[in-house]
């Protein structure tokens, strides 16, 4: 019905006048029809007044395009004093003709009708506002009132349909407020009747006594639009709305790499961390570390010098830096340096998609490269699992479209079931890290795995987490033969190994020693050999010259004998 | 009746807005000034405007459905709306006939 096919066909002609508002502009594909009126309808409350006023003002301060508002139920003083806390200066507009308040006051008690008349009055003075400041922008709020002042339905229908043509006719782009009326009605007196252009209606819902304002666009002739409920926000900057479901799957992706802060951990995952712009998942039961790993990726972001934003839905700020000094870290030179941002709420103060619009808030503002959701278990308690799963899909759309590294805690209750459907996002986060209890030999050791990690080689390996003074530390477990080791079963293990390395390297030195032992023991003996081989050498010399020595004193003597003989004159044989 | 007319709140101080000279407007000068002239003789100050020409006026006294009696004086201040043709209405809005309660 809100689409016909004829004028489906003028689509690209629409022209439309952005709102301004936080958000709207996206659901509606550039803003509301320019030149019609729109129709803004809900509860008492739900910020209808609100919500036109900012369109006139953001018009008038970001668009150059000047608006008249016309109230029929506050006074200019009231309107300014209600806005003021948004930072709408309504005062000085209105001094620089950017803006006209003009309050219609209709008192029935002294007004008497006595026969035909019309509305010209009000024509005549919206006519002349509107000249007066060259408005682009109108709003009516809330014209239905004109109902309660006058008794002559028919004239005042009449003339309000008279009152939109003379609208579409000046060109000026309109808002028309009207309550929500019974029956199923948008608005008490029809009013959808006249404005079929556009028709937004606000909603102001209370659920587990938890507050959410939601808006829907419900007709958009001759535009698409979006046709969800979506949550909005009305805090210090005035509305903002969310276009929460991101229907793509377009987001850019990096292969730059981040650490972790924990180098053991980095070195698990390929040697270098995660990917920028991934969402990493820790889930473990109480008591596992999981903070701690947060904080000490916090940490690491600061160090390098980019923003973090850390939401805490369970300790205050000054708890989780009292505790993370414990490890070594020190978080408050970063908050000083502008560069942590620690937001610590209730889960309870704010339902689901508040907590998501104002997460989507602060990191608009804050443009932090990392943020930390410590747990998101909690935020549990204002939703049911499929909301939180939901809301958390549209939270890690949003920050893989902005690049921004964001990592989850969740908490198991129970961690022997059903690992896989951890609050429904594991499928969805690009990491994520286990951190469990081992209990073993009668103490408790925490073990921490990767279980998924998507495009990098990680380590499939299941190692035991210590926290200590020193920090974070991801330590080998002992693969014995009684299975993993961890804790002070490792320690001993590893003590066994060191004396037996000490053992081991004891012995080899007494066998070198008794080799250099045998080596020199040979060597005099060779030393001994070679000195008997000279004396049986001289001895052999000695032989050798006695005989030589003995030969020639026996020549000698032969010799004298000879000669003795000689002189005896043959005297026979001497020796006889 | 007459006591009435000249009683001691003094003058009808009586403003009529109009627009131009539409049929509604026309009616409604022509039935006031009867009505005046019928009730109020010499004890009344009738001023016409026409809103079209001055449109700041329509802001200033706050008006909307038009054409519009404005009486001033005497107290209370009552509006007028429409084309007076309704001529027990008007008396009982300027205070010429008692009984002035919530109409319709």
């Amino acid at each position: 019905m809100a689409i016909s096919p004829s004028s489906k066909k003028e689509l690209p002609l629409l022209q439309k006048t952005p709102t301004g508002i936080d958000g709207l502009d996206e659901i509606t594909n550039g803003g509301i029809p320019k030149g019609r009126p729109t129709l803004i309808c809900g509860d008492a409350g739900c910020g209808k007044t609100l919500f036109s006023l900012e369109f006139i003002v953001r018009g008038a301060t970001q668009f150059n395009e000047p608006g008249v508002f016309v109230a029929f139920e506050e006074k200019a003083d009231e309107l300014a004093a209600n806005v003021t806390s948004l930072g709408f200066d309504l005062k000085r507009l209105v001094a620089t003709k950017k803006l006209r308040i003009d309050h219609v006051h209709i008192d029935r008690s002294e007004i008497q009708e006595t026969g035909e008349y019309d509305l010209d009055g009000l024509f005549i003075r919206l006519g002349y506002a509107i000249d007066s400041i060259k408005a682009k922008r109108v709003v009516l709020d809330t014209i239905e009132n004109l109902f309660s002042g006058l008794s002559n339905e028919s004239i005042i229908r009449s003339e309000l349909r008279r009152l939109f043509q003379w609208l579409k006719e000046k060109g000026v782009t309109a808002i028309i407020t009207g309550e929500k009326g019974v029956n199923g009605l948008l608005t008490r007196q029809g009013m959808e009747e006249y404005v079929s252009d556009c028709v937004i209606v606000l909603d102001h819902r209370v659920t587990n006594q938890i507050s959410t304002r939601r808006l829907r666009v419900v007709k958009y002739r001759g535009s698409v639009h979006g046709t969800n409920e979506y949550p909005f926000l009305i805090d210090a900057d005035g509305i903002s709305v969310l276009p929460v479901t991101s229907l793509t799957l377009e987001s850019r992706v990096s292969s730059q790499r981040v650490s972790s802060g924990i180098p053991s951990l980095d070195e698990m995952l390929g040697g270098k961390g995660f990917f920028k712009g991934s969402s990493v998942l820790v889930s473990g039961t109480a008591g596992t570390g999981k903070t701690s790993i947060a904080t000490s990726f916090a940490n690491e972001a600061c160090n390098r010098g980019e923003r973090c934003i850390y939401f805490a839905f369970e300790e205050s700020p000054d708890q989780i830096m009292r505790n993370m000094k414990s490890l070594g870290m020190n978080l408050s030179k970063h908050i000083k340096s502008g560069l942590l941002n620690f937001q610590a709420s209730r889960p309870t103060s704010h339902g689901l998609e508040m907590h998501l619009l104002v997460i989507f808030k602060m990191i608009r503002q804050f443009k932090p490269s990392t943020v930390i959701l410590d747990p998101i278990t909690n935020l549990v308690t204002v939703g049911t699992v499929s909301e939180l799963k939901s809301m958390l899909v549209r939270l890690i759309d949003f920050l893989q479209k902005e690049q921004v590294n964001v990592l989850f805690t969740a908490l198991t209750l129970n961690y022997t079931v059903n690992e896989q459907t951890d609050e429904g996002v594991s499928s969805l986060v690009d990491a994520w890290l286990m951190v469990k209890d081992i209990e073993l030999n009668g103490e408790r050791n925490r073990g921490m795995y990767i279980m998924k990690s998507r495009g990098m080689n990680h380590s499939n390996q299941v190692r035991e987490f210590v926290i200590s003074s020193k920090g974070l530390e991801l330590v080998e477990v002992f693969l014995g033969p009684d299975g993993v080791l961890t804790g002070s079963a490792r320690e001993e293990r590893m003590l066994m190994e060191k004396a037996e390395t000490a053992l081991k390297s004891f012995s080899q030195g007494r066998k070198d020693r008794e080799i250099d032992r045998k080596s020199l023991q040979l060597e005099s003996q060779i030393e001994s050999l070679r000195s008997e081989f000279e004396s049986v050498k001289d001895e052999l010399n000695k032989i050798y010259l006695e005989d030589e020595l003995r030969k020639e004193v026996m020549k000698k003597n032969r010799e004298q004998m000879t000669l003795t003989r000689r002189n005896k004159g043959g005297s026979g044989n001497p020796k006889k | 009746m007459k006591d009435q007319e000249s009683d001691p709140q003094g003058r009808y101080k009586l403003q009529l807005f109009v627009t131009g000279a539409s049929p509604n407007s026309v009616r409604a000068i022509a039935n006031i000034k009867r009505i005046c002239e019928t009730h109020l003789p010499d004890n009344y100050d009738l001023e016409i405007t026409d809103v079209y020409r001055q449109p700041l006026l329509a802001h200033d006294k706050q008006l909307v459905a038009l054409p519009m009696l404005l009486k001033m004086h005497p107290h209370p201040v009552m509006r007028l709306v429409g084309d007076m043709s309704d001529k027990e209405k008007v008396l009982k809005g300027l205070g010429i006939l008692p009984g002035l309660q919530e109409n319709d």
